[in-house]
């Protein structure tokens, strides 16, 4: 049991430094699209040659085969070995010019770890760049619903009354519309074509405001049975002032409750950020997010024959599970 | 009982106001609108796009517009769709059909499989099956909808065995429509189920696992009542409260997973009206849809508060 949120810690290290490092881990530039080779199945990385020979991890160069679309095949008689920071052309990570990724191959070979999309473009590395979108979109959502949710709750839980009522109402009022339906009546009434971070900031917006409901009515009910508490009354007696108490001594009781919370809201945010960006309502080509890489897939001729191009729904399984593991731990360390 | 009823009933109607005063103004207060993309084509004139706005009544006042609809609306014309040209009442009526239809069989699926395997968890908890089968439940809850129904769709197209989208065939299905609009159903109700299954197999259990805690549950067990007689008759009268709570709240995220398996699978329900309405900037359209949508959820609860009364006597003391 104690080794847990060791175990938690580390796999949320795995997922997000390459987030942070996105550009680094990437292969190549995810906006080049290489007409040429469009659709090309996951490249394998081998280890035994065509003469059956063993060697460290290489490449052979992908090759369209004559007179037929889209098929490919290897071709023998050059090995590209992968290796550690080979040269790129210049980009930057966190501010810093860098000339290398992570790895790589050398020109004329091509690491293309999960294949490429219908432009040609590298499918591994749109997914890396695409998750600094769709994995960040959703905590920040979060935040903000919980934010929201920490002030509204808390304020209708202190001051009762009237306040508390209208925020109750309110709250009410949003749960009784399905979320999606709402967040699309939301995200009708702002503009569809945005510059990508404006793009960004706006899902973050819209979908950390919709969801503020139910957090905010568990929020409420932990203040209501906080202040009946004794530790409570005995902080008013003793002449703390209204503001002190809340913070002091409700506030840090509802914080556990809005960060479980949180934990269970991420992946449901993350997928409603793919899930817009999918349906043509979130952030647009040729920036890259989970959603729109996905979009490819409503083509017929893709769905049945580019397996690869599921990426990105398949990457937010383990990250939904990972989130509700951290929701359950939150839990059990707090009751 | 119908005091009960009643208070429910006003309440659902003035939540469901407030919901359209919320749609009509988020379209209203949104930049652009349906006749500014026809500003851009040098071939309209301002003289014809102004004879739409006064037509359409887009010139008037926010409240006064508000207020016209809302009359209407009393009476069941939900205004105009600019994009489809067409009375939204009349588009609206067979999506809902169609999305009940679709939402209902699959309610019906994911309760007639996790309810008895719930009860079957809690009787058998820490068996290995059990555990394997509650690790498949929490697995499944972290696949997305989105994923699921891409994979339908894969399994449909590459298979052949079922339809890759749509509610019936181009022919009608021929001498047996409805076996043809059942073959269509499978798939998208299918996947819908998988969605909502999960959650309620592991309520249905944690809620059982509580009634079989309770003192009447125990005191039964200490009299003799044979196990069997303990799960169905005492722990699952008192686990009834919790399930149809659930089934309740549970309605909400069905119509929101409805709404990426009617647009992936194309079943023709709200959904894909709905963003047809947002990507086309169609005011009322969106309106409508939502406001459809909430009436469909205040109704859905509204039952779910009717079984309550009935299956729970405690509810009917306090009230």
């Amino acid at each position: 049991m104690t080794r847990r949120p060791r175990i938690l810690a580390i796999a949320f290290a795995a997922v997000y430094l390459p987030v942070l490092l996105a550009p680094l881990v990437a292969t190549g530039d995810p906006d080049r699209q290489q007409r040429d080779i469009p659709l090309v199945p996951p490249v394998p990385v081998h280890v035994i040659d065509a003469a059956g020979r063993l060697h460290a991890p290489f490449v052979y160069r992908v090759v369209a085969l004559p007179d037929r679309f889209s098929a490919y095949g290897e071709d023998p008689s050059v090995r590209y070995p992968v290796r550690w920071f080979p040269p790129s052309e210049p980009y930057t990570l966190l501010g810093l010019p860098m000339r290398h990724r992570l790895i790589g191959v050398d020109a004329p070979g091509r690491l293309l770890l999960l294949g490429t999309d219908q432009f040609g473009r590298d499918e591994w590395s749109r997914l890396v760049m695409g998750a600094r979108i769709s994995l960040v979109a959703g905590p920040l959502a979060a935040a903000l619903t919980v934010s929201i949710a920490l002030v509204l709750g808390g304020f209708a839980g202190v001051r009762g009354g009237l306040a508390d009522a209208t925020i109750m109402r309110a709250a009410e009022l949003c749960l009784v519309l399905p979320w999606l339906y709402l967040l699309f009546a939301v995200r009708a009434a702002l503009p569809l074509h945005l510059e990508p971070d404006r793009v960004f900031l706006l899902l973050v917006g819209i979908i950390g405001l919709v969801g503020w409901a139910r957090p905010a009515r568990l929020v409420r009910g932990v203040v209501l049975s906080a202040r009946e508490r004794e530790f409570v009354t005995a902080a008013e007696s003793a002449g703390a002032s209204p503001a002190r108490v809340l913070l002091r001594h409700v506030l840090p009781q509802a914080a556990t409750v809005a960060l479980v919370q949180a934990a269970i809201l991420v992946p449901q945010y993350i997928v409603a950020e793919v899930t817009l960006s999918f349906l043509g309502l979130g952030v647009a080509e040729p920036v890259p997010s989970w959603g729109n890489m996905l979009a490819v897939l409503q083509r017929y001729s893709v769905i049945v024959s580019s397996w690869w191009l599921f990426a990105p729904a398949v990457a937010l399984v383990p990250v939904t599970l990972l989130y509700y593991a951290l929701a359950e731990t939150l839990r059990r360390r707090w009751s | 009982m119908l005091r009960f009823l009643g208070t429910r009933v006003l309440h659902g109607a003035a939540l469901l106001v407030a919901v359209s005063l919320l749609t009509f103004g988020l379209a209203a207060l949104a930049p652009g609108s349906f006749t500014d993309e026809m500003r851009l084509d040098p071939r309209v004139s301002p003289e014809t796009v102004a004879a739409m706005r006064a037509r359409y009544g887009l010139d008037r006042a926010f409240p006064i517009r508000y207020a016209a609809w809302l009359q209407s609306a009393c009476r069941g014309d939900l205004g105009f769709s600019l994009a489809y040209n067409a009375d939204v009442a009349t588009l609206l009526v067979p999506r809902i059909g169609n999305t009940l239809v679709l939402t209902l069989a699959a309610t019906l699926a994911a309760w007639a499989l996790a309810l008895p395997l719930g009860v079957w968890a809690a009787a058998y908890r820490d068996t290995t099956l059990e555990r394997a089968c509650s690790a498949v439940a929490a697995a499944l809850a972290g696949v997305p909808d989105l994923l699921l129904a891409l994979g339908a769709l894969v399994f449909a197209a590459s298979t052949g065995l079922f339809p890759v989208g749509g509610m019936r065939s181009a022919d009608g299905g021929g001498a047996w429509p409805a076996l043809d609009l059942l073959r269509h159903l499978v798939l998208p109700a299918a996947t819908l189920a998988v969605t909502i299954a999960p959650p309620v197999f592991r309520h249905v259990r944690g809620a059982m696992l509580d009634a079989s805690r309770a003192t009447g549950v125990v005191a039964a067990r200490a009299r003799g009542v044979p196990e069997a007689g303990l799960l169905l008759r005492h722990s699952l009268k008192l686990a009834a409260n919790p399930i149809v709570t659930l089934a309740g709240l549970s309605l909400a995220s069905l119509l929101s997973a409805s709404l990426v398996v009617e647009v992936i699978l194309a079943w023709p329900g709200l959904g894909p009206l709905l963003l047809d309405g947002v990507l086309s900037r169609d005011v009322p359209l969106v309106a409508g849809a939502t406001t459809v949508a909430a009436a469909l959820l205040v109704a859905a609860n509204l039952a779910a508060d009717v079984a309550l009364f009935a299956v729970d006597p405690r509810i009917r003391v306090t009230e």
